[in-house]
């Protein structure tokens, strides 16, 4: 059976005093409901997720007491995408014929500072300065660049995209076009990562409402049918964040498993994506996971990027909205926040930053410590 | 605290002997982490009965073929740089435990150090010019202090050093 998103909200990422997790996370998911002409009291079922935001479920409280299964998911970058995949599953599986899934954060500001023991690691890996998933997409694509031919230009190209297309989206957190010159020159963080090629952690809340497809039409015109949903974690021998070593041999990501595994189910092709939200954390990632993604082969994004193909006016325009760079990282709110945009983009209601050619085909994915990737396909 | 003197002794990036010896009581940073004290100090690492793949650090079981039958393996001190990067900021503290401030704080370089049959072993850096390392060139292990402890004494972890053209 398939699985519609009949409602969408979200609120604008960035920083909000004064208001907490909780807060945002309402804001969404009362947009969504509205979104979709429904009520709380509608909803047969919740999924949502945070990781500094506050327990998802306690949303309850104010959105009403009404009993339903609300389930708290947490499952680091890919929380949004795990909670989607988690509604997509109850749908089909006919326990429930319609739900909300909502997802917010509200991290401190800098750098995600993490526990190793939390990771199963070794106390020194951490108090050596070794455990900085900076480090680790720096080191990715410092070793991609070499192995494949891409520029630091590329690098610098895809900043400033992220930037620009953040300034036509005003739920963004970056308001503001950077010039590559400036991107280029900003403060080195990890070479050849400088600032403004990394996103930060920050604030926000995305929420979708999602119904059997056989009923979409109760309840709108244009329903996103989810095409595949699919999470996967490493095999061994993948490149990961936070591994004090790597064996010799070499394996799939779990974004490139989880990309296989997605467009299979969905019976649709890396070739027939019209529009991508795809992670980029840094500047890297979004190159390689192209590649990983199957929607090119390895080495072909540098002609890509030059060629401005993933522009909004491009072949395959790559994250429209702005991506992490421009939005930051509210890690329960991420991966909504990608499909919030698909949605949009397929609905042809994103303004400024709209595909031109009426896109049909959309393709989200998250990617997150320890090694996790989670895809979606969603299509009108 | 360290002091600038004490930091510019400990940080030859491409010289010396393998470990950073001092007058000081020095001891490593974890157990079982690598063999101390020598002079030709090595990484421990395990491996699997099995299927003989190479973990670092050493652990119970293997990763590939999940058996729990391992045994102690010391690793080469010599490989070849596999990728790098530059740490140009300081890390959030817990938990990094340098004990360097941000006005003091000296950028270190990060890699991964492909030890020939065995495994990729993911070190800090002598060197922190990103200019002056590349894929590929060949690296050694040394052991040096990190920071100084409580009691004065030198806490001491690894690293890996470009091995100069002789
Ligand atoms: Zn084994």
């Amino acid at each position: 059976m398939d699985v519609a998103i009949i409602g969408i909200g979200i609120h604008p990422f960035g920083r909000f005093d004064g208001m907490s997790g909780l807060d945002l996370g309402e804001v969404a998911a009362r947009r969504a409901l509205s979104d979709a002409g429904l009520a709380w009291s509608d909803m047969e079922f919740a999924f949502g997720g945070s990781i500094d935001g506050g327990y998802a479920d306690s949303l309850v409280s104010r959105l009403g007491l009404t009993g339903i299964p609300f389930t708290n998911v947490s499952n680091g970058c890919a929380t949004g995408g795990s909670a989607l995949a988690m509604a997509v599953n109850r749908i089909q599986a006919n326990e429930s014929d319609l739900g909300l899934v909502v997802g917010f954060d509200k991290h401190p500001r800098g750098a995600f500072a993490a526990d190793p023991a939390s990771l199963g690691l070794p106390q020194w890996y951490g108090e050596t300065g070794m455990m900085l998933t900076t480090q680790f997409f720096a080191m990715k694509i410092q070793r991609y660049m070499h192995t494949y031919g891409i520029s630091e230009s590329s690098l610098t190209k895809v900043a400033a995209k992220a930037f620009r297309n953040g300034a036509m989206n005003p739920n963004s957190w970056r308001q503001k076009p950077v010039s590559e010159e400036e991107i280029a020159g900003s403060r080195l963080l990890n070479h050849p990562l400088t600032q403004y090629m990394l996103c930060s952690p920050n604030e926000g809340a995305a929420a979708v409402v999602l119904c059997r497809a056989d009923q979409a039409a109760r309840y709108t015109q244009r329903p996103v049918i989810v095409n595949g949903v699919a999470l996967r974690t490493r095999l061994f021998g993948s490149f990961e964040v936070m591994a004090p070593s790597l064996p010799l041999e070499q394996a799939a990501s779990p974004t490139a498993q989880a990309a296989t595994a997605c467009f299979e189910a969905a019976g649709i092709g890396p070739e027939d994506v019209d529009v991508a939200q795809l992670q980029d954390g840094e500047v890297g990632a979004e190159i390689m996971h192209m590649a990983e993604n199957g929607l090119c082969a390895d080495g072909d994004q540098e002609a890509m990027i030059q060629a401005g193909e993933t522009e909004i006016t491009g072949r395959l325009p790559i994250n429209t909205d702005g991506g992490l760079i421009a939005n930051g990282e509210p890690i329960g709110a991420s991966a909504l926040r990608q499909v919030h945009e698909l949605v949009l983009q397929l609905r042809g209601d994103a303004g400024a930053r709209q595909v031109p050619g009426e896109p049909r085909v959309g393709y989200a994915q998250v990617y997150g410590a320890p090694g996790t990737g989670c895809c979606t396909v969603l299509s009108r | 605290m360290l002091t600038a003197a004490y930091k510019s002794a400990t940080l030859s990036p491409t010289a010396g002997p393998n470990v950073v010896r001092s007058s000081l009581k020095q001891t490593p940073i974890a157990e079982h982490l690598f063999t101390w004290p020598t002079d030709q100090p090595q990484l421990i690492g395990s491996r699997c009965s099995d299927c003989g793949v190479v973990t670092f650090p050493s652990q119970g079981s293997c990763p590939k073929c999940t058996s729990q039958s391992v045994t102690e393996a010391l690793l080469p001190r010599r490989g070849t740089l596999w990728t790098f990067t530059t740490q140009e900021f300081l890390p959030k503290t817990p938990p990094y435990a340098g004990t360097e401030s941000a006005e003091d704080f000296t950028p270190y370089g990060v890699g991964y150090v492909e030890l020939p049959d065995h495994v990729m072993v993911e070190s800090r850096l002598t060197e922190s010019d990103p200019h002056r390392l590349r894929i590929g060139m060949p690296m050694e292990l040394v052991i040096e202090p990190f920071r100084s402890d409580a009691a004065g004494d030198e806490v001491m972890s690894f690293a890996f050093r470009p091995v100069e053209a002789r």
